[in-house]
């Protein structure tokens, strides 16, 4: 396995002039665009990790006189921040890449869903948007961006319940098939992209897709920027590239008494100790949306798991049973293990439960509850029965 | 309780009239007054031509479009991992001592509401806090008190 060390970058938040980048794009073909995100390898940065190239692909070959672009800023998931740095910091990145991923695909209209708790960024962001649209007109192109704001619900970070909520309904995720590309917001073909897989594909065209492949391994290509905090003396936001292991990244960022990684947020996995030297971060091992929580020796794993369990029932959209009545389940199944009302081999019953949720909730946010879990219960089963 | 008058009107005219219009106009509401009355919803579903029930179907399903009586300032405080590691349980101590409520109340007076919520993405400077829109962080039950100091007297 490849093994690239921790090596800081500068890419999402390089000072770049935007103009140049974007001209450079529009004298482009959407053909060449979409190739040159093939090529970079660039897989989305929400989390999920769907090639960028193949979205674009899809929704440029959908013919429909109205197409749109959205970008997911409804960051969510627990211990995650980097996009509302990367907003608050280089907005006009991302409405860049919006407008180029705009030329791709074929779209005049953006939207920028924005979570609600970070409205009071909104009236900076005006401000650049209105730059931002004067700087694309001079150039020539027809763009236009909206922001649409949410109101509290992690679930609509799930592209199909984003949608809904944009639309004006609860933010309850659709079925699939039809795909976004295919059929999106309003029931017209939609690119939905992160607000990081934005920005480096403005970085991207502004490097060229050889130089991006320089950074990362064959599987997770260039850099992505990483949220740490929990028990690490230097909390924040740092760029890295991909494909370091969990130890390399804990010698860094550790208090030197870690004993656990929560890698990708409550939905995401948990490292212990014993699995950090030979755990890829990246889509080779363990992948993340950016979330990076340590945990040192000082904290109880079952008090973590319970959090994580109280999140999920608490933002379960109630939608289907698997998801609505696992979640509850699964923490009232965790506390009478904890009390001794029941005995320890019933967190076996409550693996199986996970692995039903896994299988047969609707959307992601049911699906991938197991993942933190199993994760925890496998790693630490002592702490969540003692 | 507030009267609505004709704030529905006004925000309809800003944002429209479809469908897609509605969570901004209730947003629009919450911004001014905090929480959405029967009232209101009522009178945004006669502005829209849609069913009150579907208006409130939405509104209910979003954590910060509440339907419920809430306070001038609403205090929302990070209850998720990091926040509760760091010393979100000494905030809201703090807060209740203060205002006299417990989470999920309103001061009679209705200035404050104290709420606690999941991750508002201020993970690395845990603990913080909502109150309305603004987000405070890297709380202590000092820095805390001050805070809430500051808004009793505004």
């Amino acid at each position: 396995m490849e093994n690239k060390g921790l090596n800081k970058v500068d890419l999402i938040f390089e000072k770049i002039n935007p103009k140049e980048v974007l001209q450079k794009a529009f004298n482009m073909t959407s053909t060449e665009i979409i190739q040159d995100m093939l090529d970079s390898g660039l897989k989305g940065r929400g989390g999920a990790g769907f090639p960028t190239g193949l979205k674009w692909k899809y929704t440029a070959a959908e013919k429909s006189q109205d197409k749109y672009i959205i970008c997911n800023a409804d960051e969510g998931e627990p211990g995650t921040f980097k996009d509302r740095e990367i907003l608050d910091r280089v907005s006009t990145k991302v409405h860049g890449g919006m407008a180029i991923a705009g030329k791709a695909i074929g779209a005049k209209m953006g939207i920028v869903y924005l979570r609600g708790e970070y409205r009071y960024m909104l009236p900076k962001i005006m401000i650049e948007l209105k730059d931002f649209h004067k700087m694309i007109h001079e150039i020539g192109y027809d763009f236009n961006i909206e922001y649409r704001m949410g109101s509290g619900a992690y679930i609509c970070g799930e592209e199909s319940a984003l949608f809904e909520s944009i639309e004006g309904k609860r933010g309850e995720p659709r079925n699939k098939p039809p795909y976004p590309t295919v059929s999106g917001v309003f029931g017209k073909p939609t690119s939905i992209n992160n607000v990081e897989t934005l920005v480096t594909a403005m970085m991207i065209i502004n490097h060229g897709a050889k130089n991006f492949i320089q950074y990362g391994t064959k599987d997770s290509r260039g850099s992505k920027v990483f949220s740490v905090s929990g028990d690490t003396p230097t909390p924040g936001i740092f760029e890295l590239e991909l494909g370091m292991t969990v130890q390399q990244f804990v010698n860094e960022f550790g208090d030197g008494d870690t004993k656990a990684v929560q890698v990708g947020g409550a939905s995401g996995f948990c490292v212990p100790r014993k699995k950090f030297v030979e755990t890829i971060i990246g889509f080779e091992g363990v992948p993340t949306g950016g979330s990076m929580k340590l945990f040192n020796s000082s904290r109880s794993m079952y008090n973590v798991l319970h959090n994580y369990l109280d999140f999920f029932a608490e933002e379960s959209c109630g939608q289907c049973t698997p998801c609505r009545v696992g979640c509850q389940q699964l923490l009232k199944g965790i506390e009478k293990v904890k009390k001794g009302e029941v005995k320890s081999t019933y967190l076996t019953e409550l693996t199986k439960l996970a692995d039903t949720m896994k299988i047969a909730a609707k959307c992601g946010l049911g699906q991938s509850v197991g993942n933190a879990f199993k994760s925890i219960v496998g790693n630490f089963r002592e702490e969540i029965i003692y | 309780m507030y009267q609505v008058g004709n704030l529905v009107k006004e925000l309809s005219a800003k944002h429209g009239h479809q469908r897609e219009s509605l969570m901004p106009i209730l947003q629009g509401i919450v911004q001014k007054h905090s929480y959405l009355t029967d009232e209101a919803m009522v009178e945004v579903a006669k502005e829209l031509d849609m069913s009150a029930a579907e208006v409130y179907g939405t509104a209910s399903f979003y954590t910060f479009l509440d339907t419920q009586v809430r306070g001038k300032y609403v205090i929302r405080v990070c209850k998720t991992i990091t926040c509760s590691m760091k010393g979100k349980s000494d905030i809201v101590h703090t807060i209740e001592d203060m205002l006299r409520i417990k989470p999920g109340e309103t001061t009679p007076d209705e200035m404050f509401t104290l709420l606690e919520t999941n991750c508002i993405g201020w993970c690395h400077k845990a603990p913080a806090i909502l109150i309305n829109e603004m987000p405070y962080t890297e709380l202590t039950p000092e820095k805390i008190s001050e805070i809430i100091k500051d808004y009793m007297q505004k």
